[in-house]
């Protein structure tokens, strides 16, 4: 007789060895950025390609400035879980770890460097 | 017998899926274009967050930036990304379609594919329309 459940044979098993909660955060920044970036693509779109002054000017504004900053801080949240995602599939052990803290790092230098663009442009 | 002295691991196998023969479906090729446009467009928030940098640091730092954003090389980088971002906003409407257990048969699958990818380059036209 075995005593272990079905449930419990099964967890961990998988190729990232857990994933409810992962999945679970994925879903809630997907519905996140669903009505963040077409509001985003429209702001970023309209400004890029202009002159300084007005790239300036817009993002002081209120509106465009938090509409950046949210898309910057959910979306390379999002992303960095998303390529961990797809590292999980691809890559294992050492390797897996390096590519998967690179993968966060480069998504949190980039929020960080936009966030800071934003503060000082608005601020 | 020449292979009684390998080792299983050593036997030369056939690889699955046969890639010479594989026909991609709709529902793969839409699979993984998700994992390709969401990994991709990076290369895009990249190049946008040094253009913003550059555009708080100094006039000269912004004249480099907004030269290369508005190069060939910028319009292919965001034209290219702009619908790598609209197929996977599609993309993901569909799983959280997907995740309550909905449109999970094959003909709907295959039309949600579809209605990703056809609905991923009108959104890029009307996007780039509307910017202008």
């Amino acid at each position: 007789m075995r005593y272990l459940t079905a449930r419990k044979r099964a967890e961990g098993r998988g190729a990232a060895h857990h994933g409810a909660e992962h999945h679970w955060a994925m879903t809630v920044s997907s519905v996140g950025l669903a009505f963040l970036l077409p509001v985003w693509l429209y702001i970023f779109g309209s400004t890029l390609g202009a002159p300084r002054e007005v790239v300036l000017e817009t993002f002081a504004r209120p509106f465009p400035a938090i509409v950046t900053a949210l898309i910057l801080v959910v979306g390379m949240r999002h992303f960095a879980m998303g390529a961990t995602t797809m590292l999980e599939d691809y890559s294992k052990g050492t390797t897996r770890k390096v590519l998967v803290i690179g993968a966060g790092a480069l998504a949190t230098v980039i929020a960080a460097t936009g966030l800071f663009a934003l503060a000082k442009i608005a601020l | 017998m020449a292979d009684a002295k390998r080792t299983p691991q050593t036997i030369n196998r056939p690889l699955s899926p046969h890639l010479q023969i594989y026909r991609p479906q709709m529902t793969s090729i839409s699979s993984i274009l998700t994992r390709i446009t969401g990994n991709g467009v990076i290369v895009a928030v990249a190049l946008a967050v040094w253009w913003l940098l550059a555009a708080a640091t100094s006039d000269s730092y912004f004249a480099v930036a907004d030269a290369v954003v508005t190069s060939w090389f910028g319009d292919l980088v965001f034209t290219a990304a702009l619908w790598g971002i609209w197929y996977h906003f599609l993309a993901g409407l569909r799983h959280l379609y997907y995740d309550q257990g909905r449109g999970l048969d094959i003909p709907t699958a295959e039309k949600l594919g579809w209605a990703c990818i056809i609905g991923s380059v009108v959104l890029t036209v009307i996007t780039i329309l509307l910017v202008q």
